[in-house]
C-alpha cells in the first residue's frame, strides 16, 4: 500500500538531491517498528554549522514541501524534513489523531538522534505547523528555534472554520474529496496558481496517485479540524494554551493569499506568541515554502533569520562620515497638546479651514470634534494601540477623525489616494485594521473589496455625535499611534509604525527646524502634511485643488488659501510647485496672487525638488524663505536647506548630486557601504565617500508593519548596538558636514571602473537641456553596466537625435562618467504620490530591451 | 626578447611589430608576401604560408615568444581553405613553439568564436563552440582556439585573445567597408540600429596583444585562457557608423533593414552569392546580419585584470584620429603614425 519510492530519475526531475532520500525504522510505542521516508541533507560541510532543523508539512503534502528551504539552509544547517505516517512515502498506517502525530513525530526525532548534539530548530506548515507546535511545547529544553508558515492551532476569534474543514461534517463527501478522488491533492496546490511550475504540482501529488494512498489525508481532516467537535480539540486547545510559554525565538513567514490559513490565523499565533518576528510575503500564498514568489524568497528569509540571530563582534568605529545636528531633548507631549492649548488660549480663531467645500473650525470646536470622536471611538470598542483605517477623504474631517483616533489610543492607519488604488488596498489589507472610518460608499469599497476583513465599520457621524462629557486616558509615550505608508515607488507600499512619542519629537523637531510660533498659519497643499498642522498649534488652510493629481495646484488656489488665513507658510510638493509657476505667469503678477507676498517659508519635499524651480518661487513670494527638507515616511525630517545654501552647495560642486543640508537637530546620519553586510556593525565611510545614508532621531519610525526580513535589513546596527534606519538612498557627506544626495542605492549604475550614481549625471543633462525630464540608468549585468542616459521628448521611442546626444555626452563628461548611450522616451515613468519620483528601474529595463536590440513597447508615464 | 609574429601584413600586425620593435625586442614576421611598410624596422621577414610546418619551424626556432595573427578571414572560400590555414597552420605554430621551447604564445581569436547568435550583454569570453558550421571564419577559429587552449605539458603557455571589431586608420574591413558603401549610397543598418556594439579601436588591440606576450609569465593567471578585447566603450550601432561616415566625410543615410528581413535575406545572398560570384564579399550574410542587429559588449575586467592592459585611446579619440587621417588622404601606414 505505501507508494514505491521515487527513481533517481524523478528525484531530478523534482531538483531533489537523491540522496537525502533515505527511509528508517522507527520502532513505535509498544508495537512493530514503522518505516519513515524522510529527506535528509546530512551535516553540512562547515565548521561552524547552525542547529539541526526539523521540518513537518501539512495536509495534503509531504517533505518535498520543504525542498527549496532544505537547499537554502543545508550550508549552514543539516535539515530532516519527515514524510509523516500514512503520508508522502512513508508506510501507511491505521488512522492517527493529532496527539499520536505529535508522539510519532518525537519518536522519529529521537531515533534519528537529532536533539544529541543540543537543541534542534522546529518548522511547520499547515497542519505540519501544529504538530511542530505540539512537539515543540513538549520539548522547551530540545527547542532552538520555531518557524512557522502559513498554519494554526485554533479558529481565530470571530471567525468561521475554512470551508475545507466544514466538510468533515460530511462524512461521504469528505471520502468523496480526499481520498476517493484526487480533488483535494490536487486542488491544494491549484491554490498557489502560477506560484509552482508543472513540474512541482506533479512531485506534490506524486505519492497519491491512488485512493488507498490517500486514506490519511481524509483521516487528517477529519482528525485535526478546528471545530469545536472534533476528535483532537481537546489535544490542540492544550497545545495553544502552553503556547505562551514558548521562550525560544519564533519566525511567523506568511503567505497572505491563502483562503484557510489566512492573516486571522497568523494575527492569533502573534498574540499567543507576542515575541515571534513575523514576516508576511505582500505575492506568497497557501504552499509558501515551496513557491515561487519574487525576491525575498521564504527559503531565503527563513536562513536569514536563522543565521542572523549570531551574535556580532562589535569593533572600534572611527565614524567620519557621521553628522549630527544641534540636539536640544524636549519632554513627551501628547500630539493633540498644542490644540488643547490654543483651545483655551484662542479658542475663537480658526484651526483649520477647508478652501474646497468652505468649511472651518475654530480651535474650541476642533478639540470639542476629537474629544467626542475620541470617546465614541472608546465606546465602539478601540483599545489602546488597536489599529483604525481613516478612509475619509482628505479635508477637515480626516484631520479630525486622525486626531480622534490618536486622542483615543488608536493608532491611525492612514493610506492616501496617492497610492493608486491597487496600491491602497494592499496598504490597508497589510495593516489589518480592526476599525475602519470613512463615509459609506468608502465603508461598502472596503467591505467589498475585502481591505479589511473582519474589521468594525464606523461612520465618521458617529464621531460627530460622540458622547461630550467623559474619561480619555492619555495613551502611554511608547504605545502605537499610527501607521504611515512609504510611496510604493518601489515594490508594495510598506507600512511604518510609530508611537506617539515619536509622533510627539517629530512635531517639536519641525517646529524647532522652523521657528514654528503660535502666530504662524500654514497651507498643506500636500495631503500628508495637512495632517501636522493642528499638532503644530498653527491654523492650518487646505487650498481648493484636486489632493490626487498633485500637479494641478494653481496659483490663484494657493494664494486664496493664503489670503484666507493670513498664512505665513506653505507646504506644496515639487510637482505642484511647478504648477503654480507655470498659472503664476498667465495672471501676470496680478493681484491673484498677493497672497503669496507675506509668506516667510515655503517648503517643498517629498521628490527631488530643482533650484530652478525654487528660484521661480522665490519670485512670487519675495519675503519667503524657501526650504527642502530631506526625509522619508520613515525618518522626517533629516536634514533641511534654503535656497542661498542650495546654491552655494551647487557653485562649491557642481556635480555632487543635490545637497539636502546638515542635519536637523537631534538627527545623527552616517554614510556607509553600499553593499554593507546587515549582520555585521556598520562603519561610516570616510567623508567625501559615497555609500548608503543611515539615519537615527527620536522621530525615526518603530519599524515596518509584519515585514521582518525587511525590518531586519532595515535597521543594521553600529558597534555600540544602536540601530540605525537604512534610507535606501546613497550620497555623501562633505568637509563642510553637509549631506548629499546622489540617488537610490537600487539604481546606482554599477560600472566596471567602478559605481556612477544618477542624480549627478541628470543634474547635469537638466541643466543643460532645461525643463527636460531626464533618467540615467544602467544596462547590462552588475559590476560591468553601462551608463544610459534617457531623455523625455514626446513622440520619442529609441535613439535620440545626434544633437541631443551631443549635449548630453558632452554635459555629462566633467561628471567623469562614460554614457554608452544617450536614448530618447516619449514618457519616462514616475509615481502618482508625487509625479516626479523617475521609475528608474522600470526605465532600465526598458533601456536595456532597446539597447539589445529588441523591439519594445514605448515607456507610460504611470 | 625575440618574439615572432604571424600575419604580420594586416594593420594589426603591422601595429604589433612596430610596438615590439620600438621598444627595443626582436622582431620576426611570417607572412605570404613582403610588407614594405615593415622596412622601416630592423625586423627579420620570413615569406610563406602557416599551412607549411617547415616554414613555421624555422621562422619559431629561438624566438621567447609568438604572436599569432595569420588566419583566414571573411565569408568567401571553402571550409577547406578556412579549415587549413586556421586550424592546421594554428596547429603547426603550437607544434613548432612547443618544439622549440617557445615559453609565450599569444594566439589571435575572435569574439565570434563563443557567439550563438543572440544579444551579447556584458558577457565574458564564453567556451568556443565547434559543431555550428554557419560559417566557416567562427567554426575554423574555435576549432583553433579549442586545440590551442587543450591542457598540455610542456614549456609553452598560451593565451587567446579575441580583439572585437578592431577598427581605425588605414583598417581596411570595418571602417574601408562602410566608408565605400556609404559613399555609393547603399549603407544598410539592420534592426533598429539601437543595438549596443562595443568596438577596439586598432591601437588598443595593439596593446594588448602586447601586454599579453608580457603578461605570460610563468603560473600567470591569463595562461590557458580566452579573453574578449574592447574598447569597453560600447555605443549604438548607428551613432559609431555614423561617427565612421563622419570622419570620412561622408554622408550617413541608411536604409533601415528590418532583422526580420535581414536574417533570412543574409542567409539566402549568402549561399546565391557562392555560386554566382564565389571569389567576391557578399554584402551581406545571415552572420553579418546578427552581428549588427544584436547587442554585442563585454566584460571588460578580466583582460584588465590578468593583463594588466587598459584601452588608451577612447572612441572619441579614435573617431578623431580617424578623421585627421582621412583629412590628411589616408596615407599609408605607417606614416600615418
Amino acid at each position: 500500500m505505501t507508494p514505491a519510492l521515487p527513481t533517481s530519475a524523478d528525484w531530478e526531475r523534482w531538483g531533489v538531491p537523491a540522496d537525502w532520500s533515505r527511509t528508517i525504522d522507527v520502532p513505535e510505542r509498544g508495537a512493530a517498528a514503522r518505516r519513515w521516508h524522510v529527506l535528509d541533507t546530512g551535516p553540512p560541510e562547515v565548521a561552524e554549522s547552525g542547529p539541526t532543523v526539523v521540518c513537518v508539512h501539512g495536509n495534503p503534502t509531504w517533505s518535498y514541501v520543504w525542498s527549496t528551504v532544505a537547499g537554502a539552509l543545508a550550508p549552514r544547517h543539516r535539515v530532516v524534513a519527515v514524510d509523516q505516517l500514512g503520508m508522502g512515502y512513508s508506510e501507511r498506517t491505521p488512522r492517527r489523531r493529532f496527539a499520536d502525530r505529535v508522539a510519532d513525530l518525537a519518536d522519529a526525532i529521537d531515533a534519528l538522534g537529532l536533539t544529541v548534539d543540543g537543541p534542534i530548530v522546529i518548522a511547520g506548515h499547515d497542519w505540519g505547523g501544529a504538530i511542530a507546535m505540539g512537539w515543540a511545547v513538549a520539548h522547551p529544553d530540545d527547542l532552538a528555534a520555531m518557524v512557522l508558515c502559513n498554519t494554526g492551532i485554533a479558529v481565530p476569534a470571530g471567525r468561521s472554520a475554512p470551508a475545507i474543514i466544514r466538510l468533515a461534517a460530511s462524512p461521504f463527501l469528505l471520502d468523496a474529496v480526499c481520498r476517493g478522488t484526487p480533488l483535494f491533492v490536487s486542488g491544494a496546490s491549484r491554490l498557489s496558481r502560477d506560484r509552482l511550475t508543472k513540474v512541482e504540482r506533479s512531485a506534490l501529488a506524486a505519492p497519491y496517485r491512488g485512493a488507498p494512498q490517500r486514506a490519511a489525508i481524509a483521516d487528517f481532516v477529519d482528525d485535526i479540524p478546528l471545530r469545536h467537535d472534533a476528535p483532537s480539540e481537546t489535544d490542540l486547545a492544550a497545545v495553544a494554551e502552553r503556547l505562551n510559554d514558548v521562550r525560544a525565538p519564533v519566525l511567523l513567514a506568511w503567505g497572505p493569499d491563502d483562503p484557510v490559513f489566512n492573516d486571522d490565523f497568523l494575527d492569533d499565533l502573534a498574540a499567543r506568541m507576542p515575541h515571534a518576528d513575523r514576516h508576511r510575503f505582500p505575492r506568497g500564498g497557501h504552499l509558501l515554502p515551496l513557491e515561487h514568489i519574487g525576491a525575498p524568497s521564504a527559503a531565503r528569509v527563513i536562513a536569514d533569520w536563522l543565521d542572523g540571530d549570531g551574535a556580532s563582534t562589535p569593533a572600534a568605529a572611527t565614524s567620519v562620515s557621521e553628522v549630527s545636528g544641534d540636539t536640544s531633548a524636549a519632554d513627551h507631549r501628547p500630539l493633540w497638546a498644542a490644540i488643547e492649548d490654543m483651545a483655551s488660549s484662542r479658542g475663537a480663531e480658526r484651526a483649520v479651514v477647508d478652501m474646497a467645500s468652505g468649511d472651518a473650525l475654530t480651535w474650541v470646536e476642533m478639540l470639542e470634534r476629537i474629544e467626542r470622536g475620541a470617546r465614541a471611538l472608546r465606546s465602539a470598542g478601540v483599545q489602546p494601540g488597536d489599529r483604525v483605517a481613516v478612509l475619509t477623504p482628505p479635508g477637515i474631517d480626516a484631520l479630525v477623525v486622525a486626531y480622534a483616533i490618536v486622542r483615543a489610543g488608536g493608532a491611525a492607519t492612514v493610506a492616501d489616494r496617492g497610492l493608486g488604488l491597487s496600491g491602497l488596498r494592499t496598504a490597508i489589507r497589510s495593516s489589518r485594521p480592526r476599525f475602519v472610518v470613512g463615509p459609506r460608499q468608502a465603508r461598502a469599497a472596503a467591505q467589498v473589496l475585502r481591505w479589511a476583513p473582519g474589521a468594525k465599520m464606523i461612520d465618521p457621524g458617529e464621531l460627530v455625535d460622540g458622547p461630550p462629557a467623559g474619561e480619555l486616558p492619555v495613551p502611554a509615550p511608547g504605545e502605537p499611534a499610527a501607521v504611515l505608508f512609504t510611496s510604493g515607488a518601489t515594490g508594495p507600499a510598506k507600512g511604518v509604525r510609530y508611537t506617539h512619542a515619536q509622533l510627539g519629537a517629530q512635531r517639536d523637531a519641525l517646529a524647532a527646524t522652523y521657528a514654528i510660533s503660535a502666530d504662524d498659519r500654514l497651507v498643506a497643499a500636500f495631503a500628508p502634511f495637512a495632517l501636522y498642522g493642528p499638532g503644530l498649534g498653527i491654523t492650518t488652510a487646505l487650498p481648493d485643488s484636486d489632493v490626487t493629481r498633485p500637479g494641478a495646484l494653481t496659483a490663484a488656489a494657493l494664494s486664496d488659501a493664503c489670503s484666507k488665513v493670513g498664512a505665513t507658510m506653505a507646504f506644496a510638493s515639487p510637482a505642484a510647485l511647478a504648477n503654480v509657476v507655470r498659472t503664476a505667469s498667465a495672471v501676470d503678477g496680478g493681484a491673484e496672487i498677493d497672497g503669496l507676498r507675506p509668506l516667510r517659508v515655503v517648503m517643498s519635499a517629498g521628490a527631488p525638488v530643482p533650484s530652478e524651480l525654487l528660484h521661480d518661487v522665490a519670485n512670487l513670494a519675495p519675503a519667503a524663505t524657501l526650504h527642502t527638507p530631506y526625509g522619508m515616511t520613515e525618518s522626517l525630517p533629516v536634514a533641511d536647506i534654503e535656497l542661498a545654501a542650495i546654491d552655494a552647495a551647487d557653485g562649491d560642486d557642481p556635480h555632487g548630486g543635490v545637497c539636502v543640508g546638515s542635519p536637523v537637530g537631534g538627527v545623527d546620519v552616517m554614510i556607509t557601504a553600499r553593499e554593507f553586510d546587515a549582520g555585521e556593525p556598520v562603519v561610516a565611510l570616510p567623508v567625501g565617500a559615497m555609500g548608503e545614508i543611515l539615519v537615527r532621531s527620536p522621530w525615526t519610525s518603530a519599524g515596518y508593519d509584519g515585514l521582518w526580513a525587511i525590518e531586519a535589513a532595515a535597521r543594521p546596527a553600529d558597534a555600540t548596538g544602536t540601530r540605525w534606519h537604512r534610507t535606501g538612498d546613497v550620497g555623501h557627506v562633505d568637509e563642510l558636514g553637509r549631506l548629499w544626495v546622489e540617488g537610490r542605492s537600487v539604481h546606482v549604475i554599477d560600472a566596471a571602473p567602478g559605481p556612477v550614481t544618477p542624480v549627478p549625471v541628470e543634474r547635469a543633462v537638466e541643466r543643460r537641456l532645461r525643463g527636460t525630464r531626464v533618467a540615467a540608468v544602467g544596462v547590462g549585468p552588475h559590476g560591468r553596466q553601462q551608463l544610459v542616459v534617457v531623455v523625455e521628448q514626446r513622440g520619442q521611442n529609441g535613439l535620440a537625435s545626434a544633437d541631443i546626444a551631443a549635449k548630453v555626452r558632452s554635459a555629462v563628461e566633467p561628471v567623469g562618467a562614460a554614457v554608452a548611450a544617450v536614448l530618447a522616451a516619449g514618457e519616462i515613468p514616475v509615481d502618482i504620490r508625487h509625479e516626479a519620483k523617475i521609475d528608474r528601474a522600470a526605465v532600465a529595463r526598458w533601456a536595456g530591451d532597446v539597447l539589445a536590440g529588441r523591439r519594445t513597447k514605448a515607456l507610460r508615464r504611470h | 626578447m625575440r618574439t615572432l609574429v604571424t600575419g604580420a601584413s594586416s594593420r594589426i600586425g603591422c601595429g604589433v611589430v612596430a610596438a615590439l620593435a620600438g621598444r627595443g625586442d626582436d622582431v620576426v614576421t611570417l607572412q605570404r608576401r613582403h610588407v614594405a611598410a615593415l622596412d622601416a624596422f630592423d625586423v627579420r621577414q620570413v615569406l610563406g604560408d602557416v599551412r607549411d610546418d617547415r616554414i613555421v619551424a624555422d621562422a619559431v626556432d629561438g624566438c621567447d615568444a609568438v604572436v599569432h595573427l595569420a588566419a583566414r578571414v571573411g565569408v568567401v572560400g571553402s571550409w577547406e581553405d578556412f579549415r587549413s590555414v586556421n586550424v592546421d597552420g594554428t596547429a603547426n605554430v603550437l607544434r613548432a613553439a612547443r618544439g622549440a621551447g617557445t615559453e609565450r604564445l599569444v594566439h589571435v581569436s575572435s569574439p565570434s568564436v563563443a557567439h550563438e547568435g543572440d544579444s551579447l550583454v556584458g558577457e565574458g569570453a564564453g567556451p568556443p563552440i565547434v559543431g555550428r558550421r554557419r560559417a566557416w571564419y567562427p567554426e575554423s577559429k574555435a576549432m583553433a582556439e579549442q586545440l590551442v587552449l587543450a591542457p598540455a605539458e610542456g614549456p609553452t603557455r598560451v593565451v587567446a585573445i579575441r580583439p572585437h571589431l578592431v577598427w581605425g586608420p588605414g583598417d581596411e574591413q570595418l571602417v574601408g567597408r562602410i566608408v565605400e558603401r556609404a559613399r555609393a549610397g547603399r549603407l544598410a543598418m539592420v534592426g533598429t540600429g539601437t543595438a549596443l556594439i562595443d568596438t577596439a579601436y586598432v591601437d588598443n588591440a595593439v596593446d594588448a596583444l602586447v601586454a599579453a606576450v608580457d603578461a605570460l609569465e610563468p603560473d600567470a593567471p591569463c595562461a590557458g585562457r580566452a579573453y574578449v578585447v574592447a574598447n569597453g566603450e560600447p555605443r549604438p550601432i548607428a551613432e559609431l557608423v555614423a561617427g565612421i561616415c563622419a570622419a570620412a566625410g561622408v554622408p550617413f543615410a541608411p536604409r533601415r533593414v528590418p532583422m526580420r528581413v535581414a536574417r533570412p535575406v543574409g542567409a539566402f545572398v549568402e549561399r546565391a552569392w557562392a555560386l554566382l560570384a564565389p571569389r567576391t564579399e557578399p554584402p551581406i550574410t545571415e552572420f553579418v546580419a546578427e552581428q549588427l542587429g544584436t547587442a554585442h559588449w563585454f566584460d571588460p575586467r578580466p583582460a584588465a585584470a590578468d593583463l594588466r592592459w587598459h584601452p588608451r585611446v577612447s572612441i572619441d579619440d579614435g573617431l578623431a584620429r580617424l578623421g585627421e587621417w582621412f583629412a590628411a588622404g589616408c596615407p599609408e601606414w605607417p606614416h600615418a603614425q
